[in-house]
């Protein structure tokens, strides 16, 4: 079942074209990685799937509804999350009201009710934090740092913080983009096992942004290659890997 | 971390004051408070009024621009709002005070929906401008709408009455600013502890991840604006019933400027910063000046120069507290505390 689906999308800025006729689908349950060369147009696909663009043409339905024109802040609300390539924490906060801020559109507490926080608050906010706990904290082994501000981690705890948040939203498909960038090769792995087990234990749906080959042809089930705005293919990562036009893109052509 | 500090459940973990130590000191000041205006003078009493009313200001601005970032110039006249709405209710209508309290949040949070509003395409220093015209055309109507508010010289007001009991002198005015300075500060520290409170960082920290997390930008900046005025008007009222009268001259620019100035050097974004910065702003202009007074017998061509040299000293405090501490007061009683905690053994 396609959980996520994108057809036709362009998108430019003035006359430069970053996205020309995408169309791909993502099924429930599996992870979906989307590759290229930079400026290729990856995260911009993300950008339009969250709603922060808007594309010129095309159609985005997430889980059977039609979202193109529905605002970012709804389309979180119906299940999308999303990490960010440069990490986009609230820094101001410690790591765990940046993750209780991830369940934000799915708790009621009104402005009068939060003002008194006495019976439904109190009890939303307790219920909230047990939840995020089992939920979360526990699954991605962050106890320890859980009342420290974000600004004190390191770079890669951070990336964990924030997949923590997007955790809490419960999402229905997942928006990762180049969680490992950057990292060691443990905290790499530990990334790559976290991603797995969000799909294998939840039944989580993820597409995934990253440049780490090893990462992506070790993970994921299908393969999206863009090269200038173009889909140029898409496939199983064995597929992919012998892609003539994949090739090309990446290692250039041979002179005749 | 503390040494045994244990929590058996979340609750007991979420807790504002979460060790019996800081139950403790909470109880001894709250007893402090209650018995202060037994010990001291009529004086210390009204600085301790007006202390209570810049708190609940500052309170106010402080989720609005401490929290939430939305930088406002007009928080004087939302004040006024505040002040002007008692007045009226109480000399027309004759409206007890304790109805008048809420009423003046009210339309204060009303005019601060509607000034907030261009908050949805405006960030930052435009922002600011936008509030800082609200603050000119407030004050304007204050002093030119002449049959409501009275003009320059303003609305007389007759001594508030609480059951039966009028509230006459600094010391029975006393015993309504503190508890209403208490609800208003623990209401702030409560709205920080759920998703509205967390979604008004989130706008301030980053906006655009904030709006990808599911938090509405344009509903959640005017709750920000709402009740950050609703509590500027609360301290109108209760300054209005504490000088007995209200005019445009007490809120002018920059009276905004004293209350923003009152939250950066108490701390921004935090409630107890507020309460530090409205007592530092309150007090110490006052101290400097009796400080100065003692310098009374000397030449008069000298004390033309001494008096001016309060305002001087007075900023100059501000300037030295922003580049030694940035983050206000609050860090700076944080710090005192964590010294305290493993005191006296340094390690």
């Amino acid at each position: 079942m396609n959980i996520l689906s994108v057809e036709n999308l362009s998108l430019s800025f003035g006359g430069l074209a970053a996205l020309t006729d995408i169309t791909f689908q993502v099924r429930a349950g599996e992870i979906f990685s989307i590759i290229g060369p930079n400026g290729a147009g990856k995260t911009s696909i993300l950008n339009c799937i969250g709603g922060f663009y808007k594309p010129q043409q095309g159609r985005i339905t997430l889980d059977g509804k039609d979202v193109t024109k529905t605002s970012p802040d709804r389309r979180a609300a119906m299940g999308l999350a999303r990490t960010f390539q440069n990490i986009a924490l609230f820094r101001g906060m410690t790591v765990l009201d940046n993750i209780k801020l991830g369940a934000h559109a799915r708790l009621k507490t009104s402005l009068l009710q939060a003002l008194l926080y006495w019976g439904p608050a109190h009890a939303e906010e307790m219920a909230l934090r047990e939840d995020v706990e089992k939920d979360v904290i526990d699954f991605l082994e962050i106890e320890p740092i859980r009342k420290l501000p974000v600004g004190a981690l390191a770079y890669g705890l951070q990336k964990r913080v924030e997949l923590a948040r997007a955790l809490a939203m419960r999402p229905k498909v997942l928006l990762m983009d180049e969680p490992v960038a950057g990292m060691n090769a443990e905290e790499t792995e530990d990334m790559a096992r976290f991603v797995l087990d969000i799909k294998e234990e939840r039944g989580g749906t993820i597409v995934l942004i990253e440049h780490d080959m090893d990462v992506i042809m070790d993970i994921s089930d299908r393969v999206m290659v863009l090269n200038f705005g173009h889909k140029i293919a898409e496939g199983t990562p064995e597929e992919i890997q012998h892609h003539p036009e994949v090739i090309k893109a990446y290692l250039g052509e041979k002179k005749n | 971390m503390r040494v045994g500090d244990f929590k058996e459940s979340y609750a007991a973990d979420e807790a504002v004051f979460r060790t019996s130590t800081a139950r403790f000191w909470l109880g001894v000041f709250l007893v402090a408070l209650a018995v202060f205006p037994f010990v001291a003078g009529d004086y210390l009493l009204y600085m301790a009024n007006l202390t209570g009313v810049a708190i609940v200001a500052a309170v106010g601005l402080n989720i609005l621009t401490g929290a939430a970032g939305q930088i406002s110039l007009g928080h004087a006249a939302f004040v006024g709002i505040g002040a002007y709405t008692s007045a009226i209710l109480v000399t027309r209508l004759g409206l007890p005070f304790l109805l008048c309290l809420p009423l003046s949040g009210l339309a204060a949070a009303f005019f601060g929906v509607i000034v907030g509003a261009p908050s949805m395409r405006m960030k930052g220093l435009y922002l600011c401008i936008a509030t800082l015209a609200a603050q000119v055309i407030f004050e304007f109507i204050f002093v030119h709408w002449v049959p409501v508010t009275g003009g320059i010289r303003g609305i007389n007001v007759p001594a508030a009455t609480v059951f039966g009991l009028q509230l006459d002198t600094e010391f029975k005015f006393y015993f309504v600013t503190i508890p209403i300075v208490i609800l208003v500060v623990t209401a702030a520290r409560n709205l920080f502890r759920t998703r509205v409170g967390r979604a008004f960082i989130a706008i301030r920290d980053r906006d655009i991840s904030a709006e990808l997390m599911g938090i509405n930008l344009f509903q959640y900046k005017l709750y920000a604006f709402a009740t950050s005025s609703f509590f500027a008007g609360v301290a109108g009222c209760l300054n209005v019933f504490l000088l007995k009268v209200v005019t445009p001259e007490h809120f002018p620019l920059h009276e905004s400027v004293r209350y923003l100035a009152m939250i950066i050097v108490g701390g921004l974004g935090s409630v107890l910063g507020s309460i530090f910065g409205a007592i530092f702003m309150t007090m110490v202009p006052e101290a400097l000046q009796s400080l100065l007074n003692l310098f009374q017998g000397l030449d008069p061509a000298v004390m033309e120069y001494l008096f001016p040299l309060q305002t001087v000293i007075f900023g100059l405090l501000i300037v030295v507290f922003l580049v030694f501490e940035p983050q206000g007061l609050a860090e700076i009683w944080r710090r005192v505390k964590d010294y305290f905690r493993l005191w006296p053994f340094e390690h």
